[in-house]
């Protein structure tokens, strides 16, 4: 039999309760797409231990029912780590490492029965924005395969926008789970940092990355976080709070909609995400403007503080107790600079030295101590904010999905900021901590348009719930690529 | 950028980059720090840096030894072992 | 007297006792197979994270409170990066602007007997790292990542001792110290403590500090008063055949007994601190401070103060019982038990040191218990048994354990007070050495010693000797007569 291909996980959810499909079918249907799909969305895919792992969904919800995920496909972006199956995070580095532990995102669902069918492709160890930074290629967007998903969580977005898998894990340092799910036309969501448990997934820039899911629609990514976040106590950072609650809809919130962030955007995204915004007048709410003044310079205080902090985080990369190793080394140093040099791609270097530099001495005042006392003023402009609204309404991405090479060239001659400027509305929120999704709201030249929900610290409720409506009342979260 | 500068953060980030190579970075590492540089025009006086988002406190994790260490499972994934050491070239003190 | 002085400041990393490590769940025992004691965390593997361990922070107050220095109601760790094998992260957690303990101070005993305040600048935790083993592995180095992660407090002195004795007592007062308050366990040859040295010389007099070296990893007494001594002299060397003093950093080489440039990729000329963005600020709240220091014991300071004035010990027993705690422990014990506190502290200082120092055994592992000891002195004292049966008595509860009065009962040892047992005695010992008896009545009373030990021998050394002694008296006078 043939499922529908862009069904949602509630959808799934019911026809397993009802057994007009099996977990193994599901499976099986959803690993033909992807052995048949073309997008290179994903790196790993396990077919074996998905099928006995849905052969086991299928004896529970034979005794028990369906419940929670059990049965519903889904795929982990390659950087988080999974017990005995190859986790690469797309680089040479760790094109061989199989980890002996899983992620705590990955143990969760797991025990929380979700079927793994593979790792997604992504830009390397996260740092990208078009998901043309991996080791095992470029992902190709299904609305236009000769355009980029956006990134760095470029092999989820295609696989969910694809039907491939109905859900997937993704993660997000500067905007890698709202950036790709804007360009895929998928809704995404990124969690207060601390929600989502770091454990096992392989950091980037510890004081932002955070780990959320794409999926279809806002009530998927509603099921799919109560099963991802909660308190870890192997994550120092994780905060130790209930999950997140299910508040009555309201009507006559306040939705803040940024001046600055109308300054250079594009008219055409621009009207999409006016649209939007009369969307919610109608559903009852009010549209505030509102002003972030710091916005200006969080593009680069990001860029610093993400680089430092990976430029650490990427040292430990030495091949000695794992990973790529040089043959036959001269001498330590030649092991570490040759192992470093042949596993890191292009743009890992030039992270680890922007970050290198950022902490050097005679630098450091200047860059990182700078960019951590603007990241104060960006979370304070945010608090503030939120004093006179309940959530902030923002375009996702500057542009919508570009060609691939547009802004990377092959040979590295391009202006690698101009890449970064991707970035630019979905960073403030990261330097802040904040919760912010990213949902589809139109669709320009054949591709899809998103617009972030932002909202206040551990307000995921409030953001779903305003999704929700949205996508009661329109219907772009359905449109689905051209065949 | 200077060539030194380049020098010594390749040293210290234990990267090696051939010549053309190193030349393309030093372009891209340029326009980097022109980006960053955007910050200084920001009045930060008087603003206490923020490492971390979230106003939190370390948890503090009781004194229990938890790991049990399966060595052959680690060193799997090891380049290098012998008699369970990681083995590297030749260390000069 | 020289006409150059030293200036010598010392961080000793003390490695804490506790059973995890300070950011994992991994052992900290010593002498593991190689890598059996690494787990994920400590090899940091892809995507682990750090969590502090409170016993680790609870040593660390202990010790600030002990030393009388701040412990900081919050403080911070940062990243110090620098690429080497024993370093799986590339970069080592540690505390640069925020540590745990600022200040304090320890009084050292000088080499003329008086007491010098060293101030303490610092006490921060950090990790430690593993070990790289030179053994030749086809020319290669092997990497045993067992002790990367145990929990270090680094104490840092001021530049304040002026001489390699000073830094010796420094680290031995130290040493005390740690061991007193149980955050260590002092065993210097399996490296629980490990001292890096900065060390400068200046005209005697002057008052700027002269350009200083800095001498790693002397993890012994004798070396660091060794490498010290050999490098004050070189410096002082250099400088009086006009060179100068380069800044840097040196090794001691024990076998040759000279101090030699590092040359390792472990010095860095740039570090790169930042704060650890895995770990938040650690907030000391008042009521860990209150549980912190109610766990701390009595100080060696205050010990030895205590067993000169209300003891009555002299200086010297005093100083000699306070040095090792575990021995301040059993002396305390056996004092209490025996409410005799210098009885007890000569037979510690005695009979119990010599069996300790014979069998090689700890202090904690004193065969014959600290009560059964002060049983012994009160036997001796209540005149049950005599001093020489106590000794042989002592051998036998150590080698072979039971209880005193049970003892003195089975074995039939207690001592022989009663007037006429022991006149007996004297007389059938006067009987049978008439030449002796007539030695002493002529006023040889040297003799008499050899009578009393006839007398002893007689009662199998069970007579009251000082009775034996006051009978033969009496009895060679009135016979006199």
């Amino acid at each position: 039999m043939t499922f529908p291909r862009f069904a949602t996980i509630a959808e799934m959810r019911s026809a397993l309760a009802s057994k007009t499909i099996s977990a193994v079918e599901l499976a099986r249907e959803h690993l033909d797409r992807i052995a048949a799909s073309d997008l290179n969305s994903f790196v790993t895919v396990c077919e074996d231990d998905a099928v006995a792992t849905a052969r086991e969904a299928d004896g529970h919800i034979g005794r028990h029912g369906q419940s929670g995920l059990v049965g519903v496909p889904v795929a982990h972006k390659d950087v988080f780590c999974t017990a005995g199956v190859r986790t690469t995070c797309a680089s040479r580095m760790l094109a061989g490492f199989v980890p002996p532990y899983d992620a705590t995102v990955v143990a969760r669902f797991r025990d929380s029965g979700a079927i793994m069918l593979g790792k997604t492709n992504m830009d390397e160890f996260a740092m990208g924005s078009s998901n043309e930074n991996s080791h095992f290629g470029s992902v190709s967007n299904p609305w236009d395969v000769t355009r980029v998903p956006g990134g760095s969580s470029g092999g989820s977005a295609a696989a969910v926008a694809a039907g491939l898998v109905p859900a997937a894990t993704a993660t997000d340092t500067g905007g890698s789970i709202r950036q790709p799910a804007a360009f895929c036309g998928i809704s995404g969501l990124k969690p207060t940092y601390g929600r989502v448990s770091r454990y096992g997934m392989v950091a980037f820039a510890s004081s932002l990355d955070q780990g959320g899911p794409m999926a279809r629609s806002a009530e998927d990514l509603r099921l799919l976080l109560q099963h991802m976040e909660g308190h870890d106590p192997l994550d120092s950072t994780s905060a130790d709070i209930g999950p997140t609650p299910r508040e009555a809809d309201r009507v006559g919130l306040r939705i803040g909609v940024v001046r600055e962030y109308g300054r250079d955007l594009d008219a055409r995204l621009a009207a999409t995400v006016d649209e939007a915004a009369a969307v919610f007048e109608r559903l009852g709410h009010e549209r505030v403007e509102i002003s972030l003044p710091h916005t200006t310079y969080a593009t680069a205080a990001y860029y610093v503080v993400a680089s430092a902090e990976a430029s650490t985080n990427l040292s430990r990369y030495d091949g000695v107790r794992y990973g790529h190793r040089a043959e036959s080394p001269n001498d330590l140093d030649d092991l570490y600079a040759r192992s470093r040099s042949e596993g890191f791609g292009a743009e890992v270097k030039r992270r680890i030295l922007t970050g290198t530099y950022a902490l050097s001495i005679g630098y450091y005042d200047a860059y990182y101590r700078k960019a951590q006392r603007l990241r104060r003023l960006i979370r304070q402009d945010f608090l503030d904010a939120f004093r006179s609204v309940e959530a902030i309404l923002a375009p996702a991405t500057p542009s919508t999905a570009f060609e691939k090479g547009a802004l990377l060239a092959p040979d590295e001659t391009k202006d690698p900021t101009v890449m970064y400027e991707q970035d630019v509305y979905t960073v403030p929120a990261s330097l802040a901590g904040l919760p912010a999704l990213s949902i589809p709201c139109g669709i320009i030249d054949g591709l899809p348009v998103g617009m972030q929900l932002i909202g206040p610290h551990f307000g995921e409720d409030r953001l779903l719930a305003l999704a929700e409506s949205f996508q009661q009342e329109t219907d772009w979260h359905q449109r689905t690529p051209p065949r | 950028m200077e060539a030194d500068l380049i020098d010594k953060l390749m040293r210290l980030a234990a990267l090696r980059l051939e010549a053309r190579e190193r030349e393309l970075l030093k372009d891209n590492l340029s326009k980097i720090v022109h980006l960053i540089d955007t910050m200084q025009s920001a009045d930060t006086d008087g603003v206490e840096p923020l490492d971390h988002p979230l106003d939190g406190v370390q948890p503090l994790r009781p004194d229990h030894v938890t790991e049990v260490v399966d060595r052959n499972r680690f060193q799997e994934v090891a380049p290098e072992v012998r008699d369970g050491l990681y083995l590297v070239p030749r260390v000069v003190e | 007297m020289s006409e150059w002085e030293s200036v010598i400041g010392l961080e000793v990393h003390v490695q804490l006792k506790t059973r995890s490590k300070i950011f994992s769940g991994a052992a900290t025992a010593f002498g593991a197979p190689p890598n059996t004691q690494a787990c994920a965390v400590d090899l940091a593997l892809p995507g682990v994270l750090p969590v502090l361990n409170a016993e680790a922070v609870r040593m660390a107050i202990v010790f600030g409170l002990a030393v009388e220095g701040e412990i900081a109601e919050r403080c911070r760790f940062d990243r110090k990066s620098y690429f080497y094998p024993d370093l799986p992260k590339g970069y080592q957690i540690s505390q640069l602007d925020e540590p745990i303990v600022a200040g304090g101070h320890l009084d050292v005993e000088t080499e003329d007997g008086s007491t010098k305040r060293i101030h303490l600048t610092r006490a921060h935790l950090e990790e430690d790292a593993g070990k790289s083993l030179h053994e030749d592995y086809d020319g290669k180095t092997g990497i045993d990542l067992n002790r990367a992660g145990t929990p270090l407090l680094e104490v840092v002195s001021e530049p304040e001792l002026a001489s390699p004795e000073e830094a010796g007592s420094y680290f031995r007062t130290l040493h005390t110290l740690v061991r007193t308050l149980g955050i260590c366990d002092g065993n210097l040859n399996e490296g629980s403590m490990r001292c890096d040295a900065n060390v400068s010389v200046r005209r005697r007099g002057a008052t700027d500090l002269g350009e200083r070296t800095e001498i790693k990893n002397l993890n012994s007494f004798r070396f660091l008063g060794k490498a010290l001594a050999f490098e004050i002299e070189r410096q002082i060397d250099v400088l009086e055949s006009g060179g100068r003093i380069e800044r840097q950093t040196l090794l001691y080489d024990a076998e040759r007994d000279e101090t030699r440039p590092m040359r390792g990729k472990e010095l860095s000329d740039d570090y790169r601190y930042f704060p650890d963005p895995d770990l938040l600020p650690v907030v000391v709240t008042p009521s860990m401070l209150d549980q912190a220091r109610a766990t701390i014991p009595e100080l060696p300071a205050a010990k030895r103060r205590r067993y000169v004035e209300e003891l009555g010990l002299t200086d010297y027993d005093a100083r000699w019982l306070t040095v090792d705690p575990d021995t301040a422990g059993y002396f305390d014990a056996a004092a209490a038990a025996s409410g005799q506190p210098k009885a007890a502290a000569n037979w510690v200082m005695g009979d119990v040191a010599a069996a300790v120092s014979r069998e090689e055994a700890g202090w904690t592992e004193i065969a014959v218990p600290a009560a059964q000891l002060g049983k012994l002195i009160e036997r001796i004292e209540d005149g049950s048994i005599s001093g020489k049966i106590a000794k042989s008595l002592f051998k036998t509860l150590w080698d072979d354990g039971g209880e005193v009065d049970a003892l003195i009962e089975s074995q039939g040892l207690k001592q022989v007070s009663d007037s006429d047992e022991i006149g007996a005695i004297v007389r059938q010992v006067i009987d049978a050495n008439p030449a002796q008896v007539e030695q002493v009545r002529a006023g040889k009373t040297r003799v008499l010693g050899f009578l009393v030990g006839q007398a002893m021998k007689a009662s199998g050394g069970k007579a009251n000797p000082r009775r034996v002694s006051e009978l033969l008296q009496e009895a060679l006078s009135a016979d006199g007569s």
